[in-house]
């Protein structure tokens, strides 16, 4: 299958607009390339905001509802800072404090390296896991990225899609990787999903075996027993996320894991540092060595 | 949308008959030699990128350097806050020059550290203060220095893009509401990225700066007319100039997209001339280049060996 995340995000898009009257919302979306192809070339649903990442996740909010079932691209997930208010305190309060929905499909798209410095870089879906009436996710494959839209439209909540520009030329579906023989447990999130899976196969070649669960669902996230019992089995597992430690997304589903199991869930995340412009400052998705070398300290 | 550009866009736009030929020689050669300094380190820059030396993101301002040099002429002594692409500010104020070369060099001696790359460049002993990266969000900062009552007026450059967002709005509301100490400065280039003002929006800066009950002035990149109105709006603070430029090259990178409307540095070398300080202007021209150079080789090698 050649279809890539890129390619199904714009005919989903297009789709949406075509059947639903859905709309696109965000800034600079048809010059240079309309978001990495990920937006439909044409102008019929798709709003050209001005410069105003504040006021524009209310007018995202606003085109909610009234019924529009909007899209909102978010550039660089820094910007959220910024466009945050309007999707936390309007959007995923509206059920509980006005009784009706306000159903909102951010679409924050992380970057790192090649010079995006210490604002633009990374992901910060975990500031957003932490408050309420806001499912969060962060899919990475073409099959994924169709689930969460059939989600958003069949549900009347926002949804925070936490998207990385590492995925978008991805055309793969990522399996899990359960053995009978594994002897830890390895969730990954995000681009880091990528990393862990080269990470599992260089551990192999040393010997050690583990089994990968790939995480889509950050919020709610209610693992199934597909994803408990391989953790039940091995007693011990560690989550990777490309963001901070700190209240960051690894140590939170670490934790929840860990309840729903019993078993010792370790986290890893970023370095505590911002990344520099520079490629020797950067501070990228933790690396198959780095997670490999986390598993075998875990081991001893 | 009608179309906010047009037929604003003119090199001549508020063009004052005189004032380049009015303005003392050595003035003038002044306001070029930044001109020059800007043009040659942005350049120097950019081919420094394609060779590989520089391997951070690049906001060249090549075509518009005319804003900081007249800019700079009449704002001596300010804070200044600009953001992304403000190599030609920073130089023109007199920010260090090796500070921001081993800044792109991404060396610890870099004024971020390597940290930054082109938009956080800052000389803060100097008056000139960093940009974190998200776009205005200097303006209220800038704002909130005009606040504070240092006994020195601020500065604050952004684009026509940086406009539009809603802190920057509100920054002006604020300011002419207190009448601070500020001069807003919008480098038009009508360009936000690749997206034209035209669909963005319909409203003009000066004219809502006017709104909110500031001076404005809507003008052409003239460097001897943005030196002409820094000097009088100084005065009269708060205040709006927004000044039509053309950049040359791509929004990030090295790329170009043809030459700009208009070419404002080789129309300021064609006025010189006619004024008879070709001789001095071509002087001052190649003086520029030699001195970009050396410095580029000078932390080059200083880089190579640590
Ligand atoms: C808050 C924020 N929103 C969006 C961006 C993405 N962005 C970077 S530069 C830019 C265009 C800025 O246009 P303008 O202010 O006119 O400056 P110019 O690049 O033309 O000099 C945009 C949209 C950003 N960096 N920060
Ligand atoms: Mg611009």
């Amino acid at each position: 299958m050649d279809r890539t995340v890129a390619d199904t995000i714009r005919e989903l898009t297009r789709r949406h607009i075509a059947d639903h009257n859905g709309v696109v919302v965000g800034q600079c979306l048809s010059a240079v390339g309309w978001v990495q192809n990920t937006v439909p070339a044409q102008t019929e649903g798709v709003v050209e905001l001005p410069m105003t990442d504040i006021a524009g996740s209310g007018f995202a909010v606003g085109l909610a509802l009234a019924g529009r079932r909007p899209v909102l691209v978010i550039r660089f997930q820094s910007f959220l800072w910024l466009n945050a208010s309007p999707i936390v305190n309007y959007a995923a309060k509206s059920k509980e404090m006005f009784g009706y929905p306000c159903p909102l499909l951010v679409r924050a798209i992380a970057s790192e390296g090649g010079g995006t410095g210490p604002v633009h870089s990374h992901a910060y879906h975990s500031m957003f896991m932490h408050m309420p009436g806001l499912p969060v996710c962060a899919p990475m494959t073409p099959g994924e990225y169709e689930q969460v839209w059939e989600r958003y439209l069949s549900h009347d909540d926002p949804l925070l899609v936490s998207e990385h520009r590492a995925s978008y030329k991805n055309n793969r579906e990522l399996p899990d990787i359960v053995r009978d023989d594994a002897v830890v447990t390895l969730y990954a999130v995000g681009p880091a999903r990528f990393t862990a899976e080269q990470a599992v196969a260089d551990l192999a070649d040393r010997g050690i075996v583990c089994n990968l669960i790939h995480l889509v669902w950050l919020k709610p996230f209610a693992p199934s027993p597909a994803q408990l019992d391989p953790l039940r089995a091995t007693g011990r597992g560690l989550v990777v996320d490309a963001t901070y430690e700190t209240c960051g997304a690894a140590r939170s589903l670490a934790y929840d894991l860990s309840q729903a199991t019993g078993r010792m869930v370790a986290a890893m995340g970023l370095e505590e540092r911002s990344p520099g412009a520079s490629p020797h400052l950067d501070n990228l998705t933790p690396s198959a060595e780095r997670i490999a070398a986390r598993i075998e300290a875990l081991l001893r | 949308m009608s179309d906010p550009s047009s037929p604003d866009r003119t090199p001549d736009l508020g063009a004052i008959a005189g004032l380049a030929e009015a303005e003392a020689a050595s003035q003038s050669l002044e306001l070029f030699r930044r001109m020059a300094v800007a043009r040659a380190f942005d350049e120097h820059v950019r081919r420094a990128q394609m060779a590989g030396e520089v391997r951070t993101l690049v906001y060249l301002g090549v075509g518009q350097e005319a804003v900081a040099a007249g800019l700079s002429m009449g704002a001596e002594g300010s804070w200044v806050l600009g953001q992304h692409r403000g190599h030609a500010l920073y130089l023109s104020f007199g920010g260090r020059i090796e500070r921001v070369i081993d800044e792109l060099l991404g060396m610890p001696s870099g004024c971020c550290g390597g940290m930054g790359g082109s938009p956080p460049i800052h000389d803060f002993e100097r008056g000139i203060v960093g940009h974190n990266g998200l776009i205005g969000d200097q303006v209220p900062v800038a704002v909130g220095m005009a606040m504070g009552g240092t006994n020195r007026p601020v500065v604050t450059v952004f684009g026509d893009g940086a406009a539009e967002e809603d802190y920057v709005l509100t920054s002006l509301g604020t300011a002419a509401s207190r009448r601070l100490p500020i001069l807003f400065v919008c480098e038009d280039n009508d360009l936000s990225v690749l997206t034209p003002t035209r669909d963005r929006r319909t409203w003009k800066l000066a004219e809502v700066a006017r709104g909110f009950g500031m001076e404005a002035v809507d003008i052409a990149d003239d460097p001897w007319l943005v030196a002409h109105w820094t000097t009088a709006l100084m005065d009269r603070l708060p205040a709006v100039i927004n000044v039509r430029t053309c950049r040359e090259y791509w929004h990030v990178g090295t790329g170009s997209d043809g030459p700009g409307e208009w070419n404002r540095y080789e129309m300021v070398k064609s006025r010189l001339a006619a004024m008879g300080l070709g001789d001095e202007s071509r002087r001052i021209e190649r003086e520029a280049a030699q001195m970009v150079e050396a410095r580029w080789t000078e932390r080059l090698q200083i880089r190579s060996a640590s």
